[in-house]
């Protein structure tokens, strides 16, 4: 219900004498449209997530690296011998 | 695809896991309260490969879950009427009412539709000048603001046939009375970034101050989950409570403020009843007076009487994180996707269906 997924957006209509703003945004090949009224300050190329029809927030590229920062800043040890085979559960 | 894969990574999930592994020194309760989370977790596996000692607790954060009974019964008598179109979102169809479900009333002939947004019903109903076009429409935080643009949206375009049977719930009220149910033991919390992506972190610090618990907001991908996780251990094992925001990417401190608006333009906080849970105070939206002719229960004036629970299903200690969904009598017996008895085994946030379609614990 609360899936939203980020997507680019390819192009923007103005519709109903400028008062609505549409999106067309790509979600990795497949577009769909989203309302910009509660985006104002979204553009072309940005990526944006969207929820319902709308789009709800822009995805800020500089925090977007803080996930795969995080464990060197806390100094995390690097050593993965010990570690069980993961790797056919998680999704590519 | 850019900002969704990345956060699959499986060596950084082993990294994650591992550093998990290592910072933990005793038994935690951590509850994820979004059911999107939960489904992330125990879709991807995640429950399975943390420490034996981190226990993840599954919250009420499933919207079609907590919809009450009684709303599900208005629903289907509303989809009754000849003259409505009923739309909602796809999960709402298969909840049972007390006597039937939508997908059964579409079944005997009514016209219930699936929509993608709240916004195409608008759509439908400038299509049909001569039906009633009625939107289902549920959610938490995240949803609001659409489905309050969609009664603006009509408001605009002045259409008389358009109107919403809504059912909000409100996060934070909602992990207030979960940390004050006696039979809960929750540590520390993920709270539900798509929520906070609207309404910002604002509510969750004095929760956090006042009950002492770690809130981590965090994302839906297999890597947020795990650093939220960390995130809250950390917190957890150094005595501290704060609230962090794992999901910055998205999340700001201040939410979305046009979003906002947005919901209260069209809604106002009141008492809400939480299926499986009861009424909490000031958990959810109700329809301000200026957009009364667009609230399908003033419109119609459903009387249904309330209904009984199939006394069965747990599903209230499942939301509350009292019980798992494989402790529930029912669970893959009488209770399957196919033949729900209860909502959480309905919805694909619902910890019952993660479970049944995810866990191995049953035989598909
Ligand atoms: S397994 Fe079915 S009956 Fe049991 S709590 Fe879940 S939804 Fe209810």
């Amino acid at each position: 219900m609360c899936l939203a997924i980020p997507g680019k957006i390819d192009s923007i209509d103005f519709l109903h004498n400028n008062t609505v703003r549409m999106a067309k945004v790509s979600f990795g090949g497949i577009f769909k449209e989203a309302s910009l009224e509660m985006l104002p300050e979204a553009s072309i190329g940005d990526y944006v997530l969207v929820h319902v029809g709308v789009a709800i927030s822009k995805v800020d590229e500089e925090e977007a690296q803080k996930t795969f920062k995080y464990l060197e800043e806390i100094g995390e040890l690097g050593e993965l011998d010990d570690v069980q085979d993961y790797l056919p559960k998680m999704p590519s | 695809m850019k900002y969704l894969s990345e956060y699959r990574d499986p060596d950084l999930a082993k990294r994650y896991l591992k550093e998990i592994q290592n910072a933990t020194s005793q038994a935690w309760s951590i509850m994820e309260v979004c059911g999107g989370q939960t489904h992330s977790l125990v879709k991807n596996g995640i429950i399975e490969m943390l420490p034996e000692h981190i226990n993840m607790i599954h919250g009420p954060g499933c919207p079609v879950c907590v919809t009450p009974l009684r709303l599900i019964d208005k629903a289907v008598y509303l989809a009754s009427n000849k003259n409505v179109i009923l739309c909602s979102f796809g999960d709402m169809l298969r909840v049972p009412g007390s006597s039937k479900s939508l997908l059964e009333a579409k079944a005997g002939g009514a016209d219930v539709r699936v929509l993608y947004s709240p916004l195409e019903a608008v759509k439908i109903a400038e299509d049909h000048p001569d039906k009633d076009v009625v939107f289902f429409a549920i959610g938490f935080e995240t949803t609001a603001p659409a489905n309050a643009l969609s009664v603006v949206h009509a408001y605009r375009k002045q259409l008389k046939n358009f109107s919403i049977l809504a059912s909000h719930v409100l996060v934070p009220p909602a992990i207030e009375a979960v940390i004050n149910d006696k039979e809960s033991t929750i540590d520390g919390f993920l709270a539900a970034g798509h929520v906070c992506t609207i309404m910002g972190n604002a509510e969750y610090h004095p929760l956090s101050a006042k009950y002492k618990v770690p809130i981590v907001v965090t994302g839906f991908e297999p890597l947020d989950v795990l650093q939220g996780i960390l995130m809250v251990v950390r917190q957890l094992e150094k005595n501290k409570h704060t609230v962090e925001n794992q999901y910055s990417r998205i999340v700001k401190e201040k939410g979305n403020p046009d979003a906002k608006a947005m919901i209260f333009e069209v809604f106002e906080p009141q008492d809400q009843v939480w299926r499986g849970i009861g009424k909490i105070p000031q958990s959810g939206y109700a329809i301000k007076e200026k957009y009364a002719e667009y609230d399908a229960l003033r419109k119609f004036n459903v009387d249904i009487p309330e209904a009984e629970e199939n006394s069965n299903c747990i599903s209230g200690q499942i939301m509350k994180g009292i019980k798992k969904p494989f402790e529930c009598s029912q669970f893959g017996k009488t209770c399957k996707p196919t033949n729900p008895l209860g909502a959480p085994m309905v919805s694909s946030e619902g910890a019952c269906a993660a479970y049944y379609h995810f866990s191995g614990r049953v035989e598909e």
